[in-house]
């Protein structure tokens, strides 16, 4: 009569090892799956910048002949869908992993082991997504001279990254490329909603003694904002995908014009999620750059409540502009004018971030070091774009811009020289704690310049390229447009940008091991991350940290003098030696999540369903798809036997170290209350 | 019982809010399960008063407002039982709150054995998934519906049998009374909300 699951009754060993390859596959670790996802989301990043690069040499001369419609159908499709959700998403939320936790003062996120599920279930949607390479199928676009051979590039999902209807409904995109790409994003859409629910409760409840939530940094209150907008967006892309998937595998006809479907419901729905989506990419950045900002300019950050009301404010209005996506698309006039107005009023709390920014470097003592470099140009480029952005919001004149180089120019300078700056800003001024290394600052300035140099080279051009008539997702133009010199520089600009990323590539692979250590606390930093040694240790604190302030760690070490500036208290060296000491040896003993095995095994049963549900027509559809929801059950199940911690990790009554026993096959629960009964319960 | 609320107490050695971080996260879930049903019934909406330049049959011809009625009662009654059965458990009456558990997850598969029967009339009498796209809105809404509310009797089944089995349900076990309850009332609001939008308003 076990009144608790015993520890003896999993379906596998506990994993013993918590370092090597098993270390990091069954980590329930916040940092360890952040580190994960950092590397997987930059490997993406290489994909999207090689398709980017193809699509650029395709162009850089009129009437080329290097990829074939298809092909670049395919490579303009993936590099929009890897960019945005195989890179920036998880890129951000390989921040979120790794330094939500440490800022608010947790040991670990709230639910440990589903973070280690939003990694794997995002790592195999991924891969699913990047399988249609092998398996997908499609035909080449129809018309003229465009009938082509399709070959395996143009294999890839091709029917851009908004996938728009009826081009992507079963009638006019033939072949399987499109169902692998509604149904990874599916895949992708269900990790980042469990990631949401994690961060919200993580942030709700795990927070140190004294860390209110106007206390929290601005990275955090972003995170709060991005899982908050991907909880309310995520269902209804899920909603949307559902439907595209259902028109082209069950003959539904939600798109199908001459059935009486809407393709216009497909435009709503998309960018009901797609608006939100834009701020889920760029809120992350806002908040890297607003812990940036503050330590570089030796200064609190100006306008703390302004800024993270300005982000909420961001958050409420995203979900209301969606339609100026679609001011082509024969929408209403009123509609029009609702969201043109819309539009230029987030304009306003987006305004309030960029002063109050400028406002925290006004009069700072300015360090120009590669994170600072980085942050600055991200509020210089966010600018270019939110400007180029608000002329959307004057109707007639987008009719005008919009499907031309004009758009992809402003969305660029929001996204790259936005988001992707950001996270550049973010990945260097936290490189020192993350491996307790300094990255060498000669090759992160030369990183910075040549990204700077190359990214307008590349971006800048195309506002004129667009307003002078070049059109989007065309693989050639005429001679006699007269666009070929600036499309030439264009691509120019495109290949000095991968020389940066190659010269960051070395930069982190060198530094990271060679690099001078880096100590505690080197930038002289404002937040509880930099209390901890670096690298941070595998229990975060010594002991829990109690928050008396905004910017608890700058008000220890610094006081204020009668005119306001900071005086560095005497005793602050001997405190940070103290924590430093303390976070390397706890004084009490720390019980963390122990790994588990069970994360991955529902990652890995995830794709067998999407395969099954693509090739279900097919004998082993169905037997693809028992197969995948057997793996995701029977991994939940364990899952629910096995307790979070070990318990007796240093007795030696190791229950846990037993191999199942006959009687521990059944009768369990788990996080999710699905059962395994059999039919001994009838004398419980 | 000790070890496993050890285990706990090590995790969440405080909860900012004071609630439980398990619970906090259901509610959180189920705020995004609104935007899921959201877009759901919108879908529904804006094909239901469509003109088909086709022969078709529409969702409204066919419905049985007295044979749904009954069912959405039975739903409707589910969460009393369910009510019924975490009293129970608050008041350490484990005998009924197994009872009152069984009685919601019976009461869950009467109103899934009346979905069942209303997709087969309907499909005999002509409607599929494919007949129109008031058709296909219909079935996609009340069939995420009906596989949420399967959810939710394989979770009542689960509670009953590890509450069979080990004699007693635990609240610091895995799976918690007060969580599948938060779940299963959810499920019957958002059917309410169907009932009303998707059956009564003509």
């Amino acid at each position: 009569m076990a009144t608790t699951a015993s520890p003896a009754r999993t379906i596998f060993r506990r994993p013993a090892s918590t370092t090597g390859l098993w270390g990091w596959l069954t980590t329930a670790d916040h940092k360890k799956i952040g580190i994960m996802y950092g590397y997987t989301a930059f490997v993406f990043f290489l994909l999207g910048g090689i398709e980017a690069l193809l699509l650029r040499v395709q162009l850089a001369v009129p009437e080329n002949t290097f990829l074939s419609a298809a092909e670049y159908n395919a490579m303009f499709t993936m590099h929009g869908t890897t960019m945005i959700f195989l890179f920036v998403m998880p890129a951000s939320a390989a921040f979120f992993n790794y330094l939500l936790p440490l800022m608010i003062g947790a040991r670990d996120v709230a639910y440990p082991r589903m973070n280690a599920v939003s990694f794997w279930i995002f790592l195999f949607g991924g891969l699913f997504l990047y399988s249609s390479f092998f398996f997908g199928t499609t035909d080449a676009p129809i018309g003229g001279n465009l009938a082509e051979e399709v070959g395996r590039l143009g294999s890839l999902p091709n029917g851009g990254w908004f996938g728009y209807a009826p081009n992507s409904g079963a009638r006019f995109s033939t072949g399987t490329v499109m169902d692998y790409w509604a149904i990874g994003l599916q895949i992708l859409g269900v990790a980042s909603l469990i990631s949401a629910i994690n961060f919200i409760v993580t942030i709700f409840n795990m927070r140190a003694k004294g860390m209110t939530m106007l206390r929290m940094p601005v990275f955090v209150w972003m995170t709060f904002v991005v899982a908050f907008l991907l909880l309310f967006s995520l269902p209804i892309i899920a909603v949307a995908l559902f439907m595209i998937t259902f028109d082209r595998q069950f003959g539904t006809l939600f798109f199908d014009a001459t059935a009486g479907g809407d393709p216009i419901l497909w435009q709503h729905f998309f960018w009901l999620f797609g608006h939100p989506e834009v701020y889920i990419l760029i809120l992350p950045a806002m908040g890297i750059v607003s812990e940036v900002l503050p330590t570089f300019s030796r200064k609190p950050l100006f306008g703390y409540p302004a800024v993270v009301f300005a982000g909420a404010a961001i958050g409420f209005m995203g979900f209301g502009v969606w339609a100026h996506h679609m001011f082509s698309s024969g929408v209403t006039p009123i509609t029009q004018a609702a969201f043109g107005l819309s539009t230029m009023a987030i304009a306003i709390p987006t305004g309030i971030k960029i002063f109050n920014w400028l406002g925290t470097i006004w009069g700072g003592r300015i360090k120009l070091n590669t994170p600072m470099l980085f942050a600055i140009g991200f509020v210089a480029m966010f600018v270019i774009g939110g400007l180029s952005g608000v002329t959307h919001s004057i109707v007639p004149a987008d009719w005008q811009q919009t499907d031309t180089y004009y758009i992809v120019a402003h969305f660029h300078y929001v996204l790259f020289g936005g988001a992707i700056f950001g996270l550049f800003s973010g990945m260097y001024y936290w490189f020192p704690k993350l491996t307790g290394r300094m990255y060498n600052e000669r090759l992160g300035k030369l990183h910075f310049w040549v990204f700077f140099v190359g990214f307008n080279l590349t971006f800048g051009p195309m506002h004129w390229l667009g307003l002078n008539g070049m059109v989007r997702r065309t693989w050639v133009y005429a001679e006699e447009a007269g666009l070929g010199p600036w499309n030439m520089a264009v691509t120019v600009g495109a290949f000095i940008i991968a020389l940066g990323v190659l010269i960051f590539m070395f930069n982190w692979s060198w530094s990271r091991r060679r690099g001078p250590v880096a100590g505690m606390d080197p930038w002289d930093a404002r937040t509880l991350e930099w209390t901890i040694p670096s690298p941070s240790p595998e229990h975060n604190f010594g002991v829990a940290p109690v928050v008396t302030a905004l910017d608890d760690f700058w008000a220890k070490k610094y006081d204020s003098d009668h005119e306001g500036r900071a005086v560095r208290r005497s005793s602050a060296d001997a405190m940070i030696a103290e924590m430093e000491q303390t976070g390397l040896n706890p004084p009490a003993p720390i019980h963390l999540p122990a790994p588990s095995y069970y994360p991955i095994l529902v990652g890995a049963g995830i794709p067998f369903v999407g395969y099954g549900i693509i090739y279900h027509t097919s004998p082993f559809g169905i037997p693809l798809i028992v197969i995948g929801m057997l793996v995701i059950v029977g991994s939940f199940i364990g899952w629910g036997v096995e307790p979070l911690e070990e318990v007796h990790d240093d007795h030696d009554d190791d229950h846990d170290e037993l191999p199942p026993s006959a009687d521990g096959r059944a009768g369990e629960s788990n996080a999710d209350g699905t059962v395994e009964t059999d039919g001994d319960e009838e004398d419980a | 019982m000790a070890d496993i609320a050890h285990a706990d107490a090590h995790h969440d050695e405080h909860e900012s809010t004071g609630i439980d971080s398990r619970k906090l996260g259901m509610w959180v879930f189920l705020s995004s399960e609104f935007f899921f049903f959201g877009a759901l019934i919108s879908n529904y909406m804006l094909f239901k008063g469509r003109d088909f330049a086709y022969e078709t049959i529409m969702p409204r011809e066919l419905y049985d407002i007295p044979f749904t009625s009954i069912s959405s009662f039975v739903l409707l009654m589910s969460s009393l039982t369910m009510v019924l059965a975490h009293n129970a458990l608050a008041e350490g009456d484990q005998n009924r709150t197994r009872t009152w558990l069984l009685a919601t997850a019976m009461l869950g598969m009467v109103f899934i054995g009346g979905q069942y029967f209303e997709f087969t009339e309907f499909i005999l009498e002509g409607m599929t998934l494919t007949s129109n796209p008031a058709a296909s809105a219909f079935f996609m809404l009340t069939g995420f519906h009906g596989g949420h509310v399967f959810l939710g009797i394989v979770m009542l089944l689960s509670l009953y049998g590890i509450s069979r089995r080990n004699g007693q349900l635990s609240e610091a076990q895995g799976l918690n009374l007060e969580l599948v309850g938060l779940y299963w009332h959810f499920v019957d609001i958002i059917w309410i909300v169907i009932f009303t939008i998707v059956y009564l308003i003509p």
